[in-house]
């Protein structure tokens, strides 16, 4: 009934909602962190970066899962510009949660800033000191994060339209609760 | 199936959607700061520093006058029994560094400015970095960063009435203002000694913690000179001396000096130093060997966060390492964004 072509694999749906809620914290921390001179600026910018990094690996590992278990199909009905757009938006975002964190690292590199993680882990440079490279990944890092919320905000309006309006079983091929599965599958 | 035509429960689905992404919106504009005009952000502490000519583009946007050096920082072991980190385990480290003025203007002459400062960077042979960044009164002039932008702002106006209310709301700047008038001027970067000024928590390793401020005493006898000699020979007299200096008479020392604090001291508070018989505990030498101009150095590109430490020392519940770093590193995104309006190479000043 659940088997593979309708569903994630648990393992997949799992990471899913981990990373979800770690890239909504990514988020709100850059933007929080950014703008206060409060001594929370500090363990925020630590989390920020220690985060950052545990999420790259996390996709890493993701992207395999999906070459490897693939995804469940859209729905036969759903129109074509419907299905490009969920289409586009996944490889977008899937783009966003490897493009982010390097681009974090590299504009802390670019400025000469050790980069240290939560327990003192250090992530040695991989680029030289450069005003130009800073100032370039810098501003995709700031730009590219609101567009990332944006598209965030898309994904979760699409998810609840598949989930409450259409009820067509996209929303249960990611949720973790059996409970969905029960709804959208009695339909 | 129903594309088109929506199930009964459609509107309220419809509006619990538009509730979600709006309520989002909003929470991330307000974790951003877009509806709390009130809040101090580096961007207001940058604006508060900024000029009325202006911001120096390509420059620091306070201590904006500087000139390069490296050298050595010689541990003599002494700091292991109060910190594990590796820079206090006796032997020679790489130092760069910053002599520079309190000041915005990076055109700015020396004898109008009364704050003298020194940046630092300390590396490791494991990579662990100690960035810091220092000036020469003895206590800072305010308790807290927001205090320090009331100066800034009430500094910047022109009617006397502002600086008179921001003493009142702000007693702990009458030492500071004491000291400004009348602590002696002297003619070289080298004769000045640069305090640390905030508290850090050092960590022995014993896992026992230690509440410290640290100061760079100069080898140098202090000269005294007054304000008005100091202007005669010249607006960037410093500069030159400090080259001319090294360049003849060799290698500059100053003395790290860090005091423990007591049980009860005011470790969050800069503007209020701790009694002179507090533990004192000498734990090396900075020795500065070569001096380079600031505009192709190898200090330009190095952004002196206090807040850049290596293990074995952490911030305190002193709230302006984190401010410093906040607003340090706004100006660093800043200036490098700028680098062509201060260009590496030609001598003439912009």
């Amino acid at each position: 009934m659940t088997s593979a072509p309708h569903r994630f694999a648990l393992i997949q749906r799992v990471l899913h909602w981990l990373m979800a809620v770690c890239i909504l914290a990514m988020l709100f921390i850059g933007v929080g962190m950014v703008s206060t001179v409060a001594p929370k600026y500090l363990p925020l910018i630590l989390v920020h970066k220690t985060i950052g990094v545990t999420l790259l690996v996390l996709v890493l590992i993701r992207l395999a899962l999906r070459l490897y278990y693939g995804a469940p199909p859209l729905p036969a009905d759903l129109s074509r510009p419907m299905k490009f757009g969920a289409k586009l938006s996944h490889q977008l975002l899937y783009g966003l949660m490897i493009v982010m964190p390097l681009l974090g690292f590299g504009m802390l590199w670019a400025a000469a800033y050790p980069v240290v993680l939560y327990g003192g882990i250090r992530i040695p440079a991989l680029l030289p000191q450069s005003d130009l490279m800073h100032t370039l990944l810098w501003n995709a890092h700031v730009y590219l994060g609101f567009a990332f919320f944006a598209l965030v905000l898309l994904h979760l309006a699409a998810g609840l339209f598949h989930a409450l309006i259409r009820r067509d079983g996209v929303f249960a091929s990611i949720s973790l609760l059996p409970l969905w599965d029960r709804v959208t599958q009695a339909k | 199936m129903n594309q088109g035509k929506l199930p009964r429960s459609g509107l309220g689905s419809l509006v619990l959607i538009a509730a979600v992404v709006g309520g989002g919106a909003a929470a991330f504009a307000y974790t951003a700061g877009w509806f709390s005009p009130g809040r101090l952000t580096p961007e207001r502490m940058i604006a508060a520093l900024t000029p009325p000519s202006g911001p120096p583009l390509g420059h620091r946007r306070n201590h904006a006058k500087g000139i390069c050096f490296t050298g050595t920082f010689e541990a003599n072991g002494n700091g292991a029994e109060l910190s594990r980190a590796r820079v206090f385990a006796q032997g020679h480290y790489p130092a760069l560094g910053r002599f520079n003025l309190g000041t915005a203007d990076p055109n700015a002459v020396d004898a109008t400015v009364r704050v003298r400062g020194l940046g630092l960077l300390i590396t490791t042979a494991d990579g662990e970095e100690w960035r810091m960044a220092m000036i020469n009164p003895p206590f800072f002039a305010v308790s807290t960063p927001q205090a320090f932008h009331d100066l800034l702002i009430a500094s910047g106006k022109k009617d006397p009435e502002a600086m008179k209310a921001f003493i009142q709301a702000n007693p702990e700047f009458g030492p500071f203002a004491a000291w400004a008038k009348t602590a002696p001027w002297t003619g070289s970067y080298a004769e000045e000694p640069y305090n640390g000024l905030n508290s850090f928590v050092f960590t022995d390793a014993g896992g026992g913690d230690h509440t410290v401020r640290w100061s760079l005493l100069p080898s140098a006898q202090p000269i005294p000179i007054s304000q008005a000699d100091l202007e005669k020979r010249g607006p960037d007299y410093l500069e030159q001396e400090i080259t001319e200096r090294v360049r003849t008479a060799g290698p500059l020392r100053w003395t790290m000096v860090t005091t423990v604090a007591d049980p009860g001291d005011p470790t969050a508070d800069p503007s209020k130093a701790w009694p002179e018989n507090r533990r004192k505990v000498e734990v090396g030498t900075l020795i500065v060997q070569r001096i380079e101009p600031e505009r192709d150095g190898p200090c330009r590109d190095i952004n002196f966060d206090p807040a850049v430490l290596p293990q074995g020392i952490r911030v305190s519940d002193d709230p302006f390492p984190a401010a410093r770093s906040s607003v340090y590193r706004k100006s660093y995104d800043l200036r490098a964004a700028e680098a062509r309006d201060y260009p590496r190479t030609g001598t003439a000043k912009p």
